[in-house]
């Protein structure tokens, strides 16, 4: 209960409206960023996806300090980010691009996005976010996909709540589960990279049909799939969807007052396929000297610990002091499902379709 | 006496058409397209996806026509309470966003019926039925009453009225009217993602896919020449149909006035609008229900919600996206009515060509959005045309959506300019360009004011062309209620569909508008 009631001020001190200008101040440190001697004035472009959030007053600050304007430039989603910067490696839209993750890594570096850069801030990240990086990029958040339950129909129907892949199988989950399409979603091909970590490349065909016969629905995005499909989501019928590891503790920040004492949902460890979302110089940048400060301004205490509030994703830096609503309520599976980039890369498409014709033929 | 040479007026859309359009297409193509891409030909998952999207945008045309050609009918020969009410909405679905529709429609249809071609079908009848009733009724409401008397005072019973006379001299409207609504559904792409299930998929889904998912651009590029092709085929023929089957006839001036229902026909027509008019509503009535459902109850909150401007880049008060929208809005009118009047000018008045340019100018409608996209970003990208990143390029976007439009409802004004009028103007001593400033001008400038309605209207729901286009200023409304959409929880949905509320609303006043502007007799759409 107590826990309850300060994740609910915390959010509401982060969240609230109007008045509290430096609410960030609750959970971000005031130790000074590694970032370098100031600038004269200048302005870095900063490519994301439309996901992208900060707390506004970081952003200040950072100009403030160092005469760089940051000028966060949007446009579609991790993917079309990545296809777009591919088209015009080597003379870039902006100077920095955050927001490519492990999924599309290799494309970008296969098209020489990048200028290499890493972050002396990323020292103590650990090794297991930096694997494929090939040192061209800095890893900045992770997070991860997996499928969410909603506790309290299986407490309704007194029926067990499942806990492995290998029991959305079994009869008594037949109908339960709606997955996203792994051709036209993020979430729903890093569920489909799940089921090939964990049943090989040999067995995830088999088990995708299996799921098949036990009635799973495929829906194109995770709107569909959450707000229309999912019981704790909205209007749907279905207990077990796949979303984020972080949905449970989104679903108190985003809730109206009185806040909820705890999340609808539950996440199914087991299940989780990792994230990685990285940040680089651009290669043909102008001011790599300022995009580089950028780069190491993503990677501060500040701003590490504005991203679970702001994106819903964990810091890549170990230690940043994490929201109670994030301890309490989000998942942080020990061993999460993860596939070489490059792997990825070479197969998405022979997968995709391989799926395709298992699930949906 | 002529008016100013027809090629005078072709310079500016010409030049705006080839450096937008023809110029970044033909460079994405150029880029993609190689011998690996062909490949996608040969599998048969492609020829199923072609398949579908043929059957379903058929479908989609010939429901369109048979539910909204009674609705035309009711609303332009016929006194019906509210005729301008209900023609508003009945216009207000063909310009609300895929995204906000989609849901509200998910919500009311049965479960079993996501995912399927009926709720493709189902959807796509929805956005289009102002299509239908626009194009169709604007010829109807000038039809001359008198010839279907004649045919009565000769013993013809309605129907065969109907039959006989009306639709031998409908049928060109009827036949502009489908083929519109075939190129809408068959390059439908925002109906077919969110009502549409995983293997219900259209070519621009699949091009969309092996551009964005796969970075398969030689496949992709294959598939944007198909559908390409496709287009270009129904453009060629509808165009060679409509010129055999016009009907040389004398169209009534001003509206024929409308006339109280009397035949059962008749009646039939006005409660069929009432009921289509209802289930318009519909969609929209569950938006303002969401947006009012708080928990069990009711309340305020999440309209409220829309007021609030939160610490983070994430919270934008609601006048943040709304004042975007707005600029880009005005700014691609003014682009979409500067050059689709002027191209419409340029096909009336050719005297050849003319029907190569119309059909030019409506291919930005049957063009994959997602390729046009990248073509602008990589054609874009040096010095001395480097707009990347220049807000201009989103009005630019959304501008070559609108402009088939605004040709659509400017040309049949033109063409019903009588040109004796130039030839007295021009028998008391007005220089060529003197008359048509006199004659054609004040036509044109009441049917650019309804174009323009309808351009802003386009700009206001647009999400696929530009929502990749990078900008860092705030979001547009649809992308707002994209981003609203994404949060879990019911704060997420309601102030989503609070915010889709206002969409609509700023939509329907800008439509609303338009009409006011439009002097009885003159075309529409």
């Amino acid at each position: 209960m107590a826990a309850a009631a300060a994740a609910s001020a915390l959010v509401l001190a982060a969240c609230g409206s109007g008045a509290s200008t430096s609410s960030s101040s609750t959970s971000a440190p005031t130790t000074p960023s590694p970032v370098p001697s100031t600038f004269a004035p200048t302005t870095v472009r900063l490519l994301t996806h439309d996901s992208f959030a900060l707390t506004e007053s970081l952003l200040a600050d950072f100009e403030a300090r160092t005469g760089i304007t940051v000028e966060v430039v949007t446009g579609g989603d991790a993917g079309e980010l990545v296809n777009k910067a591919a088209l015009t490696a080597g003379n870039p839209e902006g100077d920095v691009l955050f927001g490519v993750d492990s999924t599309l890594l290799s494309r970008a570096l296969a098209a020489g996005v990048f200028d290499p850069y890493v972050s002396p801030a990323a020292a103590d990240v650990p090794a297991a976010l930096k694997a494929a990086t090939q040192d061209a990029v800095t890893p900045v958040d992770y997070g991860d996909v997996c499928i969410n339950v909603d506790d309290a129909w299986f407490a309704k129907k007194g029926i067990a709540i499942p806990t492995t892949l290998d029991d959305l199988t079994k009869p008594e989950y037949k109908d339960l589960l709606v997955v996203q399409n792994a051709a036209t979603s993020s979430p729903g091909l890093a569920f489909l990279l799940a089921t090939i970590a964990t049943y090989g490349e040999d067995g995830y065909q088999d088990y995708w049909s299996k799921l098949r016969a036990n009635g799973v629905k495929v829906v194109n995005g995770w709107t569909e799939a959450y707000e229309g499909e999912y019981t704790a989501g909205g209007k749907g019928s279905r207990p077990l969807v796949v979303s984020y590891a972080s949905s449970p503790p989104a679903e108190i920040v985003y809730a109206s007052d009185p806040k909820p004492t705890k999340p609808a949902s539950s996440v199914m460890e087991s299940s989780c396929y990792r994230q990685v979302e990285y940040a680089g110089v651009l290669a043909g940048t102008e001011q790599p000297e300022a995009a580089r400060a950028v780069v190491d301004w993503l990677l501060s205490p500040e701003v590490q610990a504005d991203v679970p509030l702001s994106m819903f994703v964990f810091p890549a830096v170990p230690g940043t002091p994490l929201p109670e609503v994030f301890t309490t309520w989000a998942a942080t599976p020990s061993e999460p499902l993860v596939i070489d980039p490059a792997e990825i890369d070479a197969k998405r498409a022979q997968w995709v379709d391989a799926w395709d014709q298992v699930t949906l033929r | 006496m002529q008016p100013p040479p027809a090629w005078w007026f072709a310079v500016v859309p010409a030049v705006f058409l080839g450096f937008f359009f023809a110029w970044p297409l033909l460079t994405v193509l150029g880029r993609g397209l190689s011998p690996a891409g062909l490949d996608v030909l040969s599998s048969a998952s492609t020829w199923r996806v072609v398949w579908f999207t043929l059957l379903q945008a058929v479908l989609s045309t010939v429901g369109t026509l048979v539910v909204a050609l009674p609705a035309a009918y009711a609303l332009h020969r016929l006194t019906v309470p509210g005729r301008r009410v209900l023609l508003a909405l009945l216009t207000v679905p063909f310009v609300l966003p895929t995204v906000v529709v989609g849901t509200a429609f998910r919500a009311l249809l049965p479960e079993s019926w996501t995912g399927t071609l009926g709720a493709i079908v189902l959807a796509h009848v929805f956005f289009n039925i102002a299509v239908v009733v626009r194009v169709v009724g604007g010829l109807w409401s000038h039809l001359d009453r008198r010839y279907e008397a004649a045919a009565a005072t000769l013993g013809a019973s309605p129907w065969r009225v109907l039959r006989t006379v009306t639709w031998p001299l409908l049928r060109p409207a009827v036949l502009a009217s489908a083929a519109l609504v075939f190129l809408f559904t068959f390059t439908s792409f925002g109906v077919v993602l969110v009502l549409g299930g995983p293997t219900t998929t259209t070519l621009e889904v699949e091009i969309y896919r092996r551009t964005v998912q796969l970075f398969d651009l030689p496949g992709a590029a294959t598939l944007a020449v198909l559908q390409l092709v496709g287009v270009l085929l129904v453009l060629v023929v509808a165009g060679r149909l409509q010129r055999r089957l016009a009907v040389r006839q004398r169209l009534a001036r001003a509206d024929v006035a409308p006339a109280a229902p009397r035949s059962l026909l008749d009646r039939a027509a006005v409660v069929w609008t009432a009921v289509l008019a209802v289930l318009v509503a519909l969609p929209m009535l569950a938006l303002l229900h969401d947006s009012l459902r708080v928990g069990d109850g009711w309340g305020l909150d999440w309209w409220g919600a829309l007021l609030q401007d939160g610490p983070s880049t994430r919270d934008v008060p609601v006048w943040e996206p709304l004042r975007t929208s707005l600029s880009y809005a005005v700014a691609a009118t003014v682009i979409a009515v500067v050059v689709g009047g002027l191209a419409a000018c340029a096909i009336a008045y050719a005297r050849r060509g003319g029907p190569l340019l119309d059909s030019a100018s409506m291919l930005p409608l049957g063009t994959s959005a997602v390729t046009l996209g990248f073509g602008l970003l990589i054609t874009f990208a040096a010095r001395p045309f480097d707009l990347r990143g220049s807000w201009i390029i989103v009005p630019v976007g959304q501008a070559l959506v609108a402009v088939p439009l605004v040709v659509r409802t400017v040309l049949p004004v033109l063409r019903a300019v009588d040109p004796r009028l130039r030839e007295v103007a021009a028998t008391l001593g007005s220089s060529p360009s003197r008359a048509w400033r006199t004659v054609d001008l004040p036509v044109l400038g009441r049917a650019l004011g309804v174009s323009a309605g309808l351009a802003a209207a386009v700009s206001l729901g647009e999400f696929g062309a530009t929502s990749f286009l990078a900008r860092s200023d705030a979001p547009t409304l649809p992308i707002q209620i994209g981003r609203l959409l994404s949060r879990p929880g019911e704060a997420g949905v309601g102030t989503a569909a609070a915010l889709s509320v206002v969409l609509v609303v700023v939509t329907a006043a800008v439509v609303l508008l338009a009409e006011r502007l439009r002097r009885p007799g003159q075309a529409e759409l």
